[in-house]
């Protein structure tokens, strides 16, 4: 989870099942990167457990390092990619891992009244990403697909 | 065992030791199917971060082409063997007689994708009855996946479990070389074992290090 201010651009590279969250402030050109890796914290088995790898604890975090760089919530939009399901099998828990994590963004996202601008999500193939505040833009790259933005 | 902090260095020895039988069994049976030569170097049991766990396997955005079992029965874990793409390209040419045969064309040719499932089988299943037989456990894995993609993308499906105990994963890596000849480049492989948290207990109990 970092945050990052035009003109520079943040990434994560080879998200799978993991959902990358993208906040932003298009006046400000700021904008914040969160790498989900689990729908929802009550599922972390331990306290001592970095609570950005979880939708729930992971997105309100992201927004509260936001405010604390002067950027109001009702201002905040949001673009996501990942999701994916890289494997047919697994248990049944872990399978569903992929859709399960962008559900629960959507979720947060909703609850928290922070619009989707534009989505990427699903399928079964790797991407790594990269935002760029200045232009508002997501980059996306897959290994068989090549490079898109939305 | 909940904290990995309770892990000491006999503990890790043992967990090398497995390393070290899975794998000289699964090199055995890839020497075996290319008819070459399989060199394995020492394994690595380390405690690492996610990320750190990426670079093992040679990067988060490096493609490769990873085979993906779950471990079932006394114990539960997860098992990966990776290679990086232009040595899966190699092995497979090797295997089915096709020079041309490329991972990095879609849609993959049906040939290779089973040819390469097969190997993630035989070389599975070396190890994991090595190691059956070494802690006296039952062990079976599910049916082996491939996934030709980014590192990242596919080894993090295996840390899920494990996630949510923890950022930080044991594991257990063995490389194996095929140094290859004057035609054919060298071979690179790991096999990556994540036992899941719960499981550590039962490998030293049975092993009598606990």
């Amino acid at each position: 989870m970092n945050i990052v201010n035009m003109p520079n651009t943040i990434r994560t590279s080879g998200l799978g099942s993991c959902v990358g969250v993208v906040l932003y402030d298009e006046v400000k050109k700021i904008a914040g990167l969160l790498h989900v890796m689990l729908p929802d914290s009550s599922l972390g088995r331990s306290d001592n457990i970095n609570l950005a790898k979880f939708a729930d604890t992971g997105i309100y975090a992201l927004m509260e390092l936001l405010k604390a760089e002067g950027v109001r919530p009702l201002s905040l939009k949001a673009k996501i990619a990942g999701g994916a399901q890289m494997f047919q099998f697994g248990t049944s828990d872990s399978i569903r891992i992929g859709p399960r994590n962008v559900e629960a963004v959507k979720k947060e996202l909703a609850r928290l009244s922070i619009p989707i601008i534009a989505e990427d999500t699903g399928g079964s193939s790797g991407r790594t990403i990269e935002f760029d505040p200045a232009t508002k833009m997501l980059s996306i790259r897959t290994v068989n697909a090549g490079i898109r933005e939305i | 065992m909940s904290s990995n902090e309770q892990i000491n260095d006999l503990h890790l020895d043992v967990l090398k030791e497995i390393g070290n039988i899975g794998a000289a069994h699964a090199a055995t049976a890839m020497s075996q199917l290319l008819g070459r030569k399989i060199e394995m170097l020492v394994p690595n049991v380390n405690l690492v971060s996610f990320d750190e766990m990426f670079e093992l396997a040679g990067g988060a955005e490096k493609i490769v082409a990873g085979i993906f079992l779950r471990i079932q029965g006394d114990l539960s874990g997860s098992m990966f063997f990776v290679l990086p793409v232009e040595s899966a390209n190699q092995f497979i040419r090797n295997l089915i007689q096709d020079t041309t045969f490329d991972f990095n064309e879609v849609p993959i040719s049906e040939m290779g994708v089973s040819a390469m499932q097969e190997l993630g089988n035989i070389l599975s299943g070396s190890y994991l009855s090595a190691l059956s037989d070494f802690t006296g456990l039952n062990i079976h894995p599910t049916v082996p996946s491939l996934s030709v993609d980014m590192v990242g993308a596919i080894v993090s499906f295996g840390l899920i479990e494990v996630s949510h105990y923890s950022d930080e994963v044991i594991v257990i890596d063995t490389r194996i070389i095929d140094e290859g000849d004057e035609e054919s480049s060298t071979i690179n492989g790991h096999f990556l074992l994540l036992p899941d948290p719960e499981s550590y207990l039962t490998i030293f109990r049975s092993l009598g290090v606990l």
